[in-house]
């Protein structure tokens, strides 16, 4: 399909999969086997300029928006999705900061995470806080000219790697989510540790982690927006990466149907190769379409929210849920037809598929995201009948 | 500093054809890429002047399509790139090249150090670099895989030999051709290719040269291919199994019946 980039984008994806192609899956299985954070292809990204790709020009980025992200992390996610997502995560932590900081906040933050020299990480979850983000127990409160922070945050994506964290805590816990506020919390703060790190069953390149505050002092002017304004920074910031989700599966999915092809042409049954029974053939037929609609649907999103769209938490939701189902089944398809031999960690696509299971679930589970089109789809008929 | 790069574009695959009546490689129509080891030329230079200022220009001799693989030694960060092509220019061999390369150095005009890739992966003689030095009446020192230091107008590297490394200290200007160990290339940038795609690439033509007409191209080369072609596949050996004294008993037998002793 031709979605017809830009010559920007197109030099943008074609940098992203040389640099996937030559220096993530060299060391694809290494990374997975270790777990070890993969510090040197965020600096092979970095120098190649794709950690600015979205963001403006005045901040040290290309200028893009989105669309540019998404082709990142796409071509990313195609070989390693766990290289992509901390690549990724570093502008969920952006975000908040681009969306809702003032000058200030822009000018001293944004300018390195544009140049990859910091990269960025954004917490709401917690332990009894996932889709249900209004339970949130880490509480900021004001003290002179610093808010002090106490509280964990969970499975924080580039948590203990990043040196910028856009941090949600309960400003007032009385208001519920209308008592949260949105915090820029720097690495090396006294009273900011980091937990344990999380052993993951796929996405394993990449780092989660607990984020600890205890009587942590930020000072005051690293409140995002006003106090109170935490939750709309949260869901406005996920409106805006959960194509980035859905970029990621499609990367997977794309990556698993290529490995199902190339192996469906060697491996000879039965005196020929699979590739030749139409049992295999409408597979990846079916694969292939899927992955066509659902990267048709990201990329549509993404459009809509470059060209500068208020509201588009249904269409971000439709094209993350999408996605990552047809991830999930592509990436386990691809494994079937591996046989036996997909379910060994010799092959490529196993991994695929431990990577997949996570685009159904963070940024929001896919019931979750289902509640938000629902929700979405009644106020519009509500809103038509007025 | 001023550091000029000689790169060579070469193809990309190895089914090159040959030019059945000149007996030199056909360029046009064949997908190229830089000469592999020209990349860690280029690389070194941007090293260098990351370390010390100054200037990396890129050369080349060769078609106009050339200009993609300057266009992409820009990307990567060369601040400048110059193209020699000329009909005048085809079908040089080593000399008639790096007798063009010199004029177009010289019309550059200042340098500090030349860099080349220790050899082209196509033609695999390791020449030009030596020949150009040599035209230019500077120094040169080949198969360099470290510069240790560059100071007082004087350049120390360290050259790889077969039976392990010399330390040269020479001074500049010079030239130096490096080999793969000595560093990693960089991959370009967004930025870069952006700047790359606009730039204005200079080319120079026989005429903006001087170039004398017997020394250039085809004419001016005192060496030409009379023949390509592929060796004839030697007959395959035999291989004795069993017990050593039988294959011992066996080998003598066979080098008694076929003369050999």
């Amino acid at each position: 399909m031709d979605y017809f980039l830009n010559e920007v984008q197109l030099e943008i994806k074609e940098l992203a999969h040389r640099i996937a192609e030559e220096k993530v899956r060299p060391v694809v299985r290494e990374l997975d086997e270790s777990g070890e954070f993969p510090w040197e292809i965020m600096k092979v990204l970095a120098d190649a300029d794709l950690f600015g790709v979205y963001i403006p020009e005045e901040y040290g980025g290309l200028g893009g928006g989105v669309m540019e992200q998404l082709l990142v992390v796409e071509e990313l996610s195609r070989v390693c999705s766990g290289v992509a997502v901390s690549y990724a995560a570093s502008g969920l932590g952006a975000f908040p900061i681009l969306l809702f900081g003032n000058e200030e906040q822009k000018q001293k933050y944004i300018p390195d995470i544009a140049a990859g020299k910091k990269l960025a990480a954004f917490a709401l979850t917690e332990a009894n806080a996932g889709s249900d983000a209004a339970g949130i127990e880490t509480t900021a409160t004001l003290d002179g000219d610093y808010y002090v922070l106490n509280g964990t945050k969970q499975w924080i994506t580039n948590g203990g790697e990043a040196e910028v964290y856009t941090v949600i805590a309960m400003t007032d816990k009385k208001k519920g989510s209308r008592g949260a506020s949105a915090f820029i919390v720097e690495k090396g703060t006294p009273g900011f540790s980091f937990g344990k790190k999380e052993d993951k069953m796929g996405i394993r390149a990449s780092a989660t982690r607990e984020l600890i505050f205890s009587d942590c002092r930020i000072p005051r002017e690293n409140l995002l927006g006003r106090e109170g304004m935490g939750f709309i920074v949260a869901m406005k910031t996920l409106d805006r990466t959960r194509p980035g989700i859905g970029a990621q599966a499609v990367g997977i999915a794309q990556g698993a149907l290529e490995e199902a092809i190339k192996y469906s042409r060697e491996r000879v049954q039965f005196g020929q190769p699979i590739s030749s029974f139409q049992a295999i053939q409408h597979m990846l037929a079916d694969m292939a379409t899927q992955i066509e609609a659902a990267r048709a649907l990201v990329y549509a999103t993404a459009r809509m929210i470059d060209s500068g769209a208020k509201d588009f938490s249904k269409e971000s939701a439709m094209a993350k849920l999408f996605a990552s189902d047809v991830a999930m089944r592509v990436t386990t398809d691809a494994v079937q037809i591996f046989g036996g031999y997909g379910y060994m960690k010799e092959y490529p696509v196993e991994k695929m598929m431990r990577d997949a299971k996570i685009t159904q679930i963070y940024e929001g589970t896919n019931q979750i995201q289902r509640n938000v089109i629902a929700l979405e789809l009644i106020k519009e008929y509500a809103s038509k009948k007025k | 500093m001023k550091i000029i790069v000689c790169i060579k574009q070469v193809p990309d695959t190895t089914e090159v054809k040959i030019n059945k009546e000149t007996n030199t490689l056909i360029r046009e129509g064949v997908a190229s890429v830089i000469n592999p080891f020209d990349l860690y030329a280029i690389e070194e230079g941007l090293r260098l002047r990351e370390a010390h200022g100054g200037t990396v220009t890129v050369l080349s001799m060769g078609p106009m399509q050339v200009i993609d693989s300057l266009r992409e030694a820009l990307s990567m960060g060369a601040d400048e790139a110059v193209l020699l092509s000329d009909r005048a220019f085809a079908g040089a061999d080593t000399l008639a090249t790096a007798y063009t390369l010199s004029k177009g150095i010289e019309k550059i005009g200042s340098y500090d150090l030349i860099i080349c890739g220790k050899q082209a992966i196509d033609g695999d003689t390791a020449q030009v670099g030596p020949e150009l030095a040599e035209m230019l009446e500077i120094p040169h020192v080949t198969y360099v895989r470290r510069i240790h230091e560059i100071a007082g107008g004087q350049i120390t590297v360290e050259r790889m030999t077969e039976e392990g490394s010399e330390k040269i200290r020479f001074p500049l200007p010079g030239l130096i051709t490096v080999v793969k160990e000595i560093n990693e290339p960089r991959l370009p940038s967004i930025k870069g290719k952006m700047r790359a795609k606009k730039a204005e690439i200079p080319v120079w033509s026989a005429g903006d040269l001087g170039t004398d007409p017997e020394k250039t191209g085809l004419k001016g080369s005192p060496t030409w291919v009379t023949k390509v072609f592929t060796p004839e596949q030697k007959g395959g050996g035999e291989i004795f199994e069993g017990e050593v004294g039988e294959q011992v008993a066996k080998l003598v037998r066979m080098l008694r019946e076929t003369k050999i002793v």
